[in-house]
This record gives C-alpha cells, structure tokens and sequence, in this order.
C-alpha cells in the first residue's frame, strides 16, 4: 500500500540509479570492446607470426588450419548476438586440438608399421642406407684435401703419399697434375682451378658432403669422400640404390633387395634391409593383435584382469565409500566434522606419490606391513602373482574410497528424511527403508559416477606403472607383460619400453580400449536412464 | 645408463606417462608423436661481439646441438670458440638426457632434429635401425681414444660418435669396516662377515627383475658372456654365448647366493645406497653415481677391481656418451669440423670430465684424470677391462627375460640350470 508521494519519490530515485547504471554500461562497454579489441589482436599477430613461420617451413596444412581458426574466432566474437558460439569457441578449439586431432592421429598411426625401424619416409631411409653403407677401405692413408672448384664444379685435389698432387670431380677419376702449389703440407693453388675458402665450403657443403670421386677408373676401387672438407678417406659403398628399377644391391653378394610394400628392401629369401620406412598397412595391426598368438594370449589375459580391476576397484571403493558416507551421516555419530576431514586426506595426497609409498610398504622383507604388521613375515606382496592383483586391489581401494565416500555423502543429504521416516511410519525396518528407498534415490545421482570411476580405472595407468610396473612377468610367456598389467600399461610396454617401439600397433590397441571404455559407457548410461524415471 | 637409472627414467617418464594416462581417460587414443614435449629451454650461445669482424664471419648457416644441461655448459664455451674462428653460429638446447633418444628419433625425421645431440652408445641400434644417425669419420683422430671407447660407438663396422665419458661399476669400499681389496668374491665375503655388519656386500636389485646390469661382472667371471665376439672384436649377436656351460655355472652360483642370502632381491638401489652409507656394509658393487653421496656421509670410500666368483676376470659393461650426427643434417661439414676438432680436443674432453665426474673418453684427458683423482683412478682402472654394453636393439627384450630370469633363480622358484636354459631360448627367438 503506497502513497502517492512515496511512489513519485521512489520513481524519481529510480530514474536516476536507471541512468547511472546506463551510464556505468556505456563506460564498461567501451572498456570492454578495448579489452576485447587486445586480446583478439594479440591473438591474430600470434596466428600471423605462427601462419608465417609454418609457410616458410612449407607446412601447409598447419598453417592454413592457424589462420582460419584465428579469422574464425575474432568472426565470433566480433558479432552481435552469437552468444552460445562465445562461450563454446575456446573450448571446442582446445578439445580440437587436445582431443579429437590426437584421437585421429592415434587412428592413423594405428594403420601404419609406424615403430623402430619404420620411422620416416622412403627417402630417407634410403639416404640413411647410403650414409651407413659406406665402408671405409682397411687400412686405406688420409689424403690431407683442398677442396677447388672448376666453373663451378666441385674438385677434390689431394696430395698423394709420394707428394704428388692428383685433382679429380664426381666425373673425373683422380689425375696427377703439374704446377700444384704445396704450402706446409696444404695445397694452396692448382692451375685451372680455384681454391674455395671455408665460408665458400660452409655454403656448400650439401654438395660437398655427397661428392664422391672415384679413385681410378675401376669403380670397385671406391672413391674419396670427405666430412670436415679438410681430410678425404676411401670409401666403397656396400649398397647402389637403382633409382629405375627401384631396388638396393648389395656390391659384395651380388643379391638385390626389392621394395617389398612392406616398408622395407627385402631379398627374396624375405631378409629385410633396415632402416625401413612407414607405409600404410591396413588393418595389419588389428589382424596380428587378434590372431598372433605371442600376442593374442596377452592381450586375452589382460583384457580379463583390466575388466576385473575396474570392476572390483569400483565396487570395492563404492561399498567402503557409501558404507562410511552412512555412518558419518548419522546425526548420532560426534564430531563426524574432523572424521570427515580425516576421511579425505588420502584422496587429497597425490595418488602417484601414495603409490610409491605403498610400493615401499609392501617390500616382502624391508617393507613397514611385513616388518611390523605381520611380524617379520615374508609375505611377497609385489612378487606373487595374485598377492600383487590383491595389492594393487588394496591400493586403489585406499586411494578411491575417499571420492565415493564424498560423493556419497553428498547425494545422501540431498534425499529428504521424510522419505525414511514415510517408510518407517508404513512399517520397513531401517535395512529395508535403506534398500527400497533411499538407495535407488542415491543411484539416481551416483550411477553416472560409477561409471566415468569405471572408465578411469580402466585406464588407471599410474597406480599400476607406480606400484609393480604390470609386474611379476611371468617368465614363461614370451613377451614381456606382467600379471598386473592392465591395457593402457601394455600399450604404454609395447610403445615405449624397450628399444623395440611398435607405435602402430600400440594405437590399434588404444582404439580397442577406446571402443571397449565406449561402448560400456553407452550402455551403462541408457541403463542408468531407466533409474531417472524414479523421479 | 638405461639400466642403472632406470629408477631415475621412471620419475623422468612419470610426467609423460601420466598425461598419456589422463588423454587415454578421455580418449582411449594417445599418439606417441603428439604427447611428446618440444624442446623446452634454449641456450643460444651464438655471442657476436668481436666474433663479427674476422674474415670467415659471413659463412652462413648455424649448427643446433641437443646436449643435457651439464654438457651444456661445457660445449656453450666451445660454440664461443668455433664461432670465433668460423662464424658459424652454435645454438644449444636443453634437454634431459633420458629423453633425447626418442625425441631425436621422431623429430629428425620431421626436419626439427638438431644437426649433434649428445647420448649413450647402447642407444645406437634404435638409432642406426631407424635411419637417423650418420657415421662419423673420425680418421687418424680415433687413435687418440680409448679403444673400448671407440669399439662402444661402433655398430656393424661404422663409427657413428665422437666419444666423451666411459662409465662403469666398480667395488666401493669402505675402508675402516675393511682395510684391504678382496682377491675374490668369497675373500670378500669373508672379510664382510669379519667385518660384523650388518650385510657383509650390497648391490641394488629389484625383487622382479634383479638387476642383470650389475650382476653382470659375476657372470662373466664365469666365462659366460652375452654374446660371442665377432672377428673384429665387436658382439657378433646372432650368437647368444650364455646358454653355456659358463653360464649354467653361474645359474647355480646365483642360486647359492641367493639362498646364502647375499644376494638378496629385496635390497633395491636406493636401500643398499642408504645402508652403504651408515655403514651397514663394507663392500657396494655401483658406480660413480653413487660415491658423492657415500662421501657427504662420512664414509672413507675406495674403489676396488671387482672381486671374480668365477675362475675368469669380472668384466662389467661399460657404458660410453659421446656425440653424434644426425643423418638429415644440412651442415655435416660444419657439424663434423665442430666434433672432431673442437669437442675432440684435450681441453674440451677436461672440461667435459671436469662436470661430468666419469673418465674421458680420450686417452690424454683420461690419462690426465685418473693421475688426479683417485676415485676416477679406480673406476677407470676397472673400466680398462669392461666390456662395452651390447647396443642391438633387441636389448630391450634381452635385458627383460634375462632380469626376470635372474630373479626366478636368486628367488629359488625352480632349478637354476633349467630356468637359464629357459631363458636362453627365449632370448635367442627374441633375437631372430
């Protein structure tokens, strides 16, 4: 009820806040188009200078993917309206990069020999045969060199052991020449011919280091060669790549190496000749994780226990965790607030770290739980086969049950104590109103938790690189993959441990996992939706 | 290297891993090539001043050089010097040594690899297997190094590196709790036991894959080497020599020990560590990694031939670091002039062993060394007769069967004989 006065004098006043806040908007408008205008400007000169530096390096693709993301964000954030794309524009860009460019890099790399000894292009395994097959002839003298040029062809001239001075080219076996100039053992002028100085060197030492000049007219004899521009040496070469034919020979057994399509030179007898290089091979990978029995026997086993650990690890943590979320939930229980606190403490220590530390505890002989819990016992915690699938259980069971444990609470006291009570009143003993009321409320909000903990736990790669490595190996299996070993553990072994790395099939193994974690997510999560209609 | 800080390697890979293991959360997909790190820090030592007026200053092109910040600081003085005598800038980058195989491995390929990077030789096998280094002619230059030196950068008949540091285990000992070298490994025995403490040896195992690296002396005190030796001296690794009788002796000898308890799975590196350095032991079979923390602790360290178990020399592995040169390299001429004749030298090679702490690889700084300093004295003496590590890279797999196998039989799960023959097999299909 107000009176006329009060209501003339109220709008007066709210006239006027109306136009200071317009005014305050109209300030900060103009301030944030300043902050908007910076930001997205240094944006586009960091994207130009990138765009730049990919062009000159004659990347393309990178570079043209940096300017259209850079124009096609200040698009964005220069329009009017547009909200939902302002908001969602540096995430998406991020989980371009971060995740879907790394999920179809690992689906390229999984349909190549992509691994040691695959490593590059055909190109380049070529030069790299050339380079490695270059024997030095045995016992062969240095030939101290000057490096000369004839318009504009490179020369070698070397002075021989007798002191003659010899000039040859790529064409040109060496040839004794007269009028050579020899200052302290170095030749200084050779008729005909211009010395190059060693900034004239530098400049063209592609040349100079595939310059080979043959020593006499017997190409068997091998041909100088030089590094450092200074000192030749006597070379053969082991191999000659036919560039028409497309195939590598060997000089000394006379036998040819074809390109397989393998990613390799290979003699007929299927000898390969490394290094190789990377080619596409189809679902090769895939075929040989299924049907190679070294690895196919593995894979089973550890696909088994990958399931069982994160199955038990999230039943194991869930029922610990709701079983104390309960207890602490009682209005009888005191001071549940330090409990709580308490409670935490293992979630909120670094998980790796508390892996390390349980690695110690567990020493069979040394360690703090054989030593001072079982009293000297040796009980091999980490080196029996299923104790270590119990430790690691253990582990993951200390490290988890915190986060059910909060989650849990959480969802608890959020379910209205009518609910109970209700129950009570129409005659359920507490078990029951627990069982029929309250937990299928409670797994309304934690089913969707237990299964992103599913998905984590199957890839829980540092609990079990940090507590047994996947060990023990078990010593009649003939690769190396441990019995605790889980799969991100053995596609972690076959990519990187070793010297051995199988790049393409490790990422056929991770696109397995990734379809496996999927597809247990989707149906999961329609199951879960089943749950919602309780509401 | 890789063997005896695998530890270290562990903590180094942990970041790696760890953010494989979150994108393999989310994704189920991670990429070897995308999670690898860039290069982080950048040295450029290119120092103009002075340099610029000289006749040469104008040769174009610069060289890029990976190298671990010890070696760092060593090499970014050399960089000054060659810069000042051939204009050719030198820029350093910072790198963990664990790391620079496999970065050097993906990134030459891509043009982004450096013309030099530092590492060890048994990393020669991934490398030469993947195209990526080209040889080194060190010429008449080679007679100036250690012969193991040289052989370890050798692979199938090529020079691939420009060796700086040998490393090698040695017996450390201290010298109150034993005053005297043990002539062999039951004298030694007996003197620890004299000795009264608590262990009378140590050396660090795993409980899963013992420890082949170190036991390796043991065993070829036996006569049973890893592999034959080819007629120019280097492993000839289509033949697997440990199968042999040698071999079986050194199973069951293995088997004793670890019934007798002095081998013992469950002291791990950094225990024997620790307990060497309370005095818990006179005798530690490690490496020079281990001495200056032995010394902050007050113990009186010195460095002993490694006692024989059986009738032959104990002969350990030797690990060599040197230089090499990648294959894709634009400058070999200013890469190989920068190796041979600047970080070849004797002062360069001082320097190197100066913050390195590891013998040099060149004999007159190796020689200059050891008359220094007795601790390198001593491992150095025992380096003469290592052998240098196998650098095939099927190593990774031989290195696994053989450590799993040593542990079975320390363990006592079966019969020693039969479980090495086991694993000779095993090994022997790995090899081919």
């Amino acid at each position: 009820m107000l009176t006329p006065t009060t209501t003339r004098a109220d709008a007066r006043a709210l006239d006027g806040r109306r136009a200071r806040r317009t005014a305050e908007t109209a300030s900060l408008g103009w301030k944030l188009l300043l902050l908007k205008i910076t930001v997205l400007g240094l944006l586009n000169a960091a994207s130009v200078y990138a765009a730049m530096v990919l062009f000159f390096n004659e990347r393309w693709l990178i570079g043209t993917l940096v300017v259209v993301t850079g124009a096609l964000i200040t698009w964005i954030y220069f329009q009017r309206g547009a909200l939902p794309a302002k908001y969602l524009a540096p995430g998406v860009t991020f989980l371009l990069i971060f995740q879907v460019f790394v999920i179809l890099y690992s689906g390229y790399v999984a349909f190549t020999n992509y691994g040691t000894g695959h490593n590059s292009t055909k190109e380049h395994a070529i030069h790299a045969i050339m380079l490695q097959t270059q024997d030095r002839v045995p016992d062969s003298p240095t030939y101290p060199l000057t490096v000369v040029e004839r318009s504009g062809e490179l020369a070698f001239a070397v002075t021989a052991q007798e002191g003659e001075v010899l000039v040859g080219s790529a064409d040109a076996p060496l040839e004794a020449i007269d009028g050579a100039l020899v200052e302290e053992g170095r030749i200084v002028d050779v008729p005909g011919h211009t010395v190059l100085s060693f900034t004239e060197l530098m400049e063209r030492q592609q040349e100079l280091s595939t310059l080979a000049v043959p020593l006499d007219e017997d190409p068997n004899a091998g041909a100088l060669r030089t590094q450092d521009g200074q000192r030749a040496y006597v070379y053969t070469s082991r191999f000659v790549y036919d560039e028409s034919s497309d195939t590598m020979t060997n000089t000394e057994s006379g036998e040819t190496y074809t390109d397989g399509g393998e990613g390799a030179f290979v003699t007929e007898s299927g000898e390969q000749l490394m290094p190789g290089w990377r080619v596409n091979v189809g679902l090769d990978n895939f075929v040989r994780a299924i049907t190679e029995e070294s690895i196919r026997g593995p894979l089973l086993y550890v696909t088994a226990w990958t399931f069982a650990f994160a199955f038990l690890s999230v039943a194991s943590t869930f029922v610990l965790g709701l079983f104390l979320a309960i207890v602490f939930n009682d209005p009888r229980m005191r001071s549940r607030r330090y409990y709580r606190l308490v409670m935490i403490l293992p979630y909120a220590f670094p998980g790796f770290l508390s892996a390390l530390v349980w690695a110690g505890m567990m020493n069979q002989e040394f360690g703090f739980i054989n030593s001072v819990l079982f009293g000297g016992a040796a009980i091999p915690w980490l080196s029996d086969p299923w104790l270590a699938k119990l430790s690691i259980l253990i582990v993951n069971l200390w490290l988890g049950f915190p986060y059910m444990f909060l989650v849990c609470t959480g969802a608890l006291q959020s379910i209205p104590e009518e609910l109970t009570e209700a129950a009570q009143m129409d005659g359920a003993r507490p078990f029951q109103a627990f069982r029929q009321i309250k937990f299928p409320l409670l797994l309304v909000s934690i089913a969707p938790l237990l299964i992103s903990s599913f998905a984590f736990n199957f890839n829980n790669f540092n609990l079990v690189y940090m507590l047994t490595g996947g060990g023990p190996r078990d010593i009649e299996a003939g690769i190396n993959v441990g019995s605790t070993d889980i799969l991100i553990s053995m596609v972690y072994k076959v990519a990187f441990v070793g010297a051995q790395s199988d790049y393409g099939l490790a990422s056929a193994f991770s696109i397995l996992i990734f379809f496996i974690v999927g597809t247990i997510s989707v149906i999961a999560f329609r199951r879960t939706r089943a749950l919602e209609e309780l509401n | 290297m890789t063997v005896n800080t695998r530890r270290l390697t562990a903590m180094t890979a942990f970041v790696g891993a760890g953010a494989l293991a979150l994108t393999a959360c989310g994704s189920g997909g991670e990429s070897p090539g995308a999670a690898s790190a860039e290069p982080t820090e950048t040295a450029d030592t290119a120092q103009t001043a002075g340099t610029a007026q000289t006749a040469d200053a104008e040769a174009s092109g610069s060289l890029t050089v990976w190298a671990d910040a010890n070696r760092a600081e060593v090499l970014a003085d050399v960089a000054t010097d060659f810069e000042a005598d051939t204009g050719i800038a030198v820029e350093i980058v910072q790198q963990d040594f664990e790391e620079i195989r496999d970065q050097f491995v993906s990134q030459v390929p891509t043009g982004e690899g450096p013309d030099i990077a530092v590492g060890a030789h048994d990393w020669l096998g991934v490398l030469v297997d993947n195209g990526v280094v080209a040889p080194v002619e060190l010429g008449d230059a080679a007679e100036d190094f250690e012969q193991i030196a040289v052989d370890a950068w050798t692979y199938e008949g090529q020079t691939y590196g420009l060796p700086y540091s040998i490393e090698n285990i040695a017996l450390l000992r201290n010298t109150e709790l034993a005053p005297e070298a043990p002539a062999d490994f039951e004298e030694m025995i007996e003197m620890g036991e004299e000795a009264g403490t608590e262990y009378p040896f140590l050396v660090g195992l795993d409980p899963n894959e013992s420890d082949p690296y170190h036991l390796y002396p043991f065993q070829t005190s036996f006569g049973a080497p890893v592999f034959g030796t080819a007629d120019d001296g280097s492993y000839d690794s289509t033949e697997l020599a440990m199968g042999d009788a040698g071999g079986e002796d050194f199973a069951t000898w293995l088997a004793e020990q670890g019934e007798a308890g002095v081998l013992n799975l469950n002291i791990d590196g950094d225990l024997a560590q620790e307990s060497f350095n309370d005095g818990s032991a006179p005798f530690f079979l490690t490496g020079p990694w281990n001495v200056t923390a032995a010394q902050e602790a007050g113990i009186d360290v010195a460095v002993d031939p490694i006692p024989a178990a059986g009738d032959q020399p104990a002969q350990p592995f030797a690990g060599v670091q040197g230089f090499f040169l990648s294959s894709q390299s634009e400058n070999v001429l200013a890469a190989s002039n920068f190796l041979v004749n600047y970080v070849g030298t004797a002062e360069v090679q001082t320097a190197l062993y100066e913050t390195g702490g590891r013998a040099p690889a060149l004999s007159e700084s190796f020689e200059e060394a050891l008359g220094e300093d007795e601790i390198v004295a001593g491992f150095g003496e025992v380096g003469a007769e290592a052998v240098p590590m196998p650098a095939i890279p099927e190593m990774g797999a031989v290195w696994d069967d053989w450590g799993a196998s040593q542990a079975a039989i320390i363990k006592g799960d079966g019969d020693p004989v039969e479980l090495w023959q086991k694993m000779s097999e095993d090994i022997a299909a790995a090899i081919d």
